[in-house]
């Protein structure tokens, strides 16, 4: 098949679906409700199921027992509805179960609006829900990365045994993109084979239990122990990110998703005007990666994050950049989304400061 | 030689469980596995644990196990059961767990007539917090929580569950049983197979509610806790098959 015209919402049910996914579990929210639409039609064809959960609540409790049961599954939703997972994301943490989480951000906080929004980075890269955990957070900035990284995010969440989330905005779910979805790169991750699974104990050796209960404090400790080192080896081997013409640039701009689109036309912009300017792209934005920063900490002149929030990710910004220079912050939010000329207006302000 | 009359069924491990002395929890445990045992379908069963005293059942049950979020196991087993359709799959919940902070996922497994069989313990009471007021609790009833007596005007009406959930269409098999004496025990023991074959028979939905005591939390000796229910729960819960596959009388 060749590149075909697809909504980004659409695009990334078939990736899943591409990637193994028989299952999908959710409930309708804008702006991702193309999704279920989508997987409704589509997964019975495959074999799978599409179920419309009564909440968001449910459908990530339903992604909980499918996955606990061996099935790859996907499920999305949007802020508001992610914010009712959250129970449910600590629990798949918990009991390590693997699953894929979309979330189609919108303006925020409470009912917000429906126009796309990047203010739920916190909760995304600081586990979200009780208790100590991470997932690995993955962030396309196109259909066509979405479509690759849908392949990559059932991959990790196999080989890891725990949850990703895909942290997309309601711009890339809403928009249409040609993409390409028969060549996917298949990873060469050697996946162990689910045999803690709960599939009746005629089906394996012993008895499986899905749990996130210890009462024992020292067997929790111990449990929080080994989960922290295999957060460890998901933030040492999941690191991903691009650097766009930081090479001599002066100011390095710091985004992801849609709102690096946007930067990369801001740079063209610039270099017009005789502005070298970068762009760091963090791809996961935890693990967030340190090294880009490091290569260019001792030659721009200044950092700037721009994001579709009053300030989050310029948090983690600051720590990798630890000190070492300034770091500047412009963002739009509520679904308001940050124009080119607006972020030049503020790069020069800075360069005129810190000279 | 001795003839063995009686042992503890397959379907249950060699644990030590952590029930009160004179809680019936434990009797109920013993029905479901023996009728999943008996159904010859222990090795294909997954079970789902919730959050209440019967949380650690999944120590309990000799079949692959699933512990859900406080109220979430209809969810959970819903999950497991799209995945897995032709094995058994089970909740074990507390009327805390279900009929309060779980009523939407019980609700909406019965509409959709989830294939699932669910075994709903109710002792009117908290019994993991410490006893305080379930939407089951009786009207007058005591406990933490309704320290003068549960009051419609203040804490409203238990909610009686098999009658609520009779009147959805996805729902199969409903029915509420007791263990206070060995002629009720018998009787549960034949819903909890009966709700178990309705599901083997992919009929829908099924529901056992069981009667049970909480002596601890009661304040009551387990003599006392089975005639408190006999006195004071079954008035107010008859006992009945509500619905079934193969007709109720
Ligand atoms: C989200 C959440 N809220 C509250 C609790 C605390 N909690 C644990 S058990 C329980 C009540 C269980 O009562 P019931 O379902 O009636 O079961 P029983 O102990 O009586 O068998 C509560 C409220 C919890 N674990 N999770
Ligand atoms: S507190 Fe009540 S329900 Fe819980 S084990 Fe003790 S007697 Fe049984
Ligand atoms: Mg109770």
């Amino acid at each position: 098949m060749a590149r075909i015209l697809m909504k980004g919402n659409e695009a990334l049910g078939e990736a899943a679906i591409k990637a193994g996914a028989k299952f999908y579990f959710g409930y309708p929210i804008t702006p991702q409700n193309e999704v279920s639409a989508y997987m409704a039609e589509r997964l019975p064809e495959v074999g799978g199921v599409f179920l419309q959960a009564e909440s968001e609540v449910s459908a990530i409790n339903m992604v909980y027992g499918a996955g606990g049961a061996g099935a790859r599954v996907l499920i999305t939703s949007s802020s508001p509805g992610i914010s009712l997972m959250q129970e449910g994301i600590s629990y798949i943490a918990g009991a390590e179960i693997p699953a894929v989480i979309v979330n189609v951000m919108r303006g925020g906080p409470g009912l917000g609006g429906i126009q796309p929004g990047q203010a739920d980075y916190f909760q995304a890269t600081r586990g979200g829900g009780h208790g100590d955990y991470f997932m690995v957070v993955l962030a396309p900035e196109s259909i066509q990365e979405m479509v690759d990284i849908m392949q990559e995010a059932f991959d990790i969440a196999d080989q890891y045994r725990n949850p990703v989330m895909i942290l997309a905005d309601g711009m890339m779910g809403q928009m249409m993109e040609a993409v390409d979805l028969d060549n996917v790169e298949k990873s060469d991750r050697n996946l162990p084979p689910k045999t803690w699974a709960t599939t009746g104990m005629a089906h394996h050796q012993g008895k499986n239990i899905i749990n996130s209960l210890e009462l024992d404090p020292a067997k929790l400790e111990k449990h929080n122990l080994d989960l922290k080192k295999k957060y460890d080896e998901m933030a040492k081997n999941e690191v991903k990110y691009e650097m766009y013409k930081c090479d001599d640039a002066d100011i390095i701009a710091v985004a992801y998703g849609t709102t690096a689109r946007i930067v990369k036309n801001t740079i063209d912009m610039a270099s017009r005007e005789g502005i070298k300017m970068g762009l760091i792209r963090p791809i996961s934005l935890w693990p967030f990666p340190q090294e880009p920063f490091d290569r260019t900490a001792d030659r721009a002149k200044a950092y700037i994050s721009v994001e579709m929030s009053m300030g989050q990710m310029v948090e983690d910004v600051r720590l990798a950049v630890n000190g070492r220079k300034p770091v500047h912050f412009y963002g739009r939010t509520g679904g308001m989304i940050p124009e080119p000329k607006d972020i030049l207006a503020e790069i020069k302000n800075i360069l005129g400061g810190v000279k | 030689m001795a003839k063995v009359i009686y042992e503890k069924p397959k379907g249950i491990t060699d644990a030590i469980t952590h029930y009160c002395p004179g809680c019936t929890h434990g009797i109920i445990h013993g029905l479901v596995a023996e009728s999943l045992e008996e159904l010859g379908v222990l090795g294909e069963s997954i079970g789902v644990a919730p959050v209440g005293c019967a949380v650690l059942a999944y120590n309990y049950f000799n079949c692959d196990m699933q512990e859900a979020a406080h109220g979430r196991a209809p969810a959970v087993a819903t999950g497991i059961k799209r995945v897995l359709p032709d094995r058994t799959v089970f909740t074990y919940q507390g009327d805390g767990d279900l009929a309060a902070i779980g009523t939407a996922e019980i609700v909406h497994a019965a509409a959709r007539g989830e294939n699932i069989t669910v075994i709903f313990v109710n002792n009117a009471i908290y019994g993991m917090t410490g006893g305080q007021m379930a939407p089951t609790t009786l009207l007058g009833q005591v406990t933490t929580t309704t320290p003068y007596g549960r009051k419609p005007e203040a804490n409203g009406f238990p909610i009686r569950i098999c009658e609520m959930l009779s009147t959805l269409e996805g729902a199969a098999y409903v029915a509420r049983v007791s263990v206070h004496d060995i002629n009720n025990i018998r009787k549960a023991k034949k819903a909890i197979k009966e709700a178990f074959q309705t599901q083997i028979d992919r009929k829908g939905f099924s529901i056992v509610e069981v009667l049970s005591t909480c002596p601890t939390n009661w304040g009551l000796t387990p003599a006392e806790a089975i005639k408190w229910l006999k006195n004071n729960m079954i008035p107010h819960y008859p006992l009945a098959t509500f619905k079934s596959p193969w007709g109720v009388k």
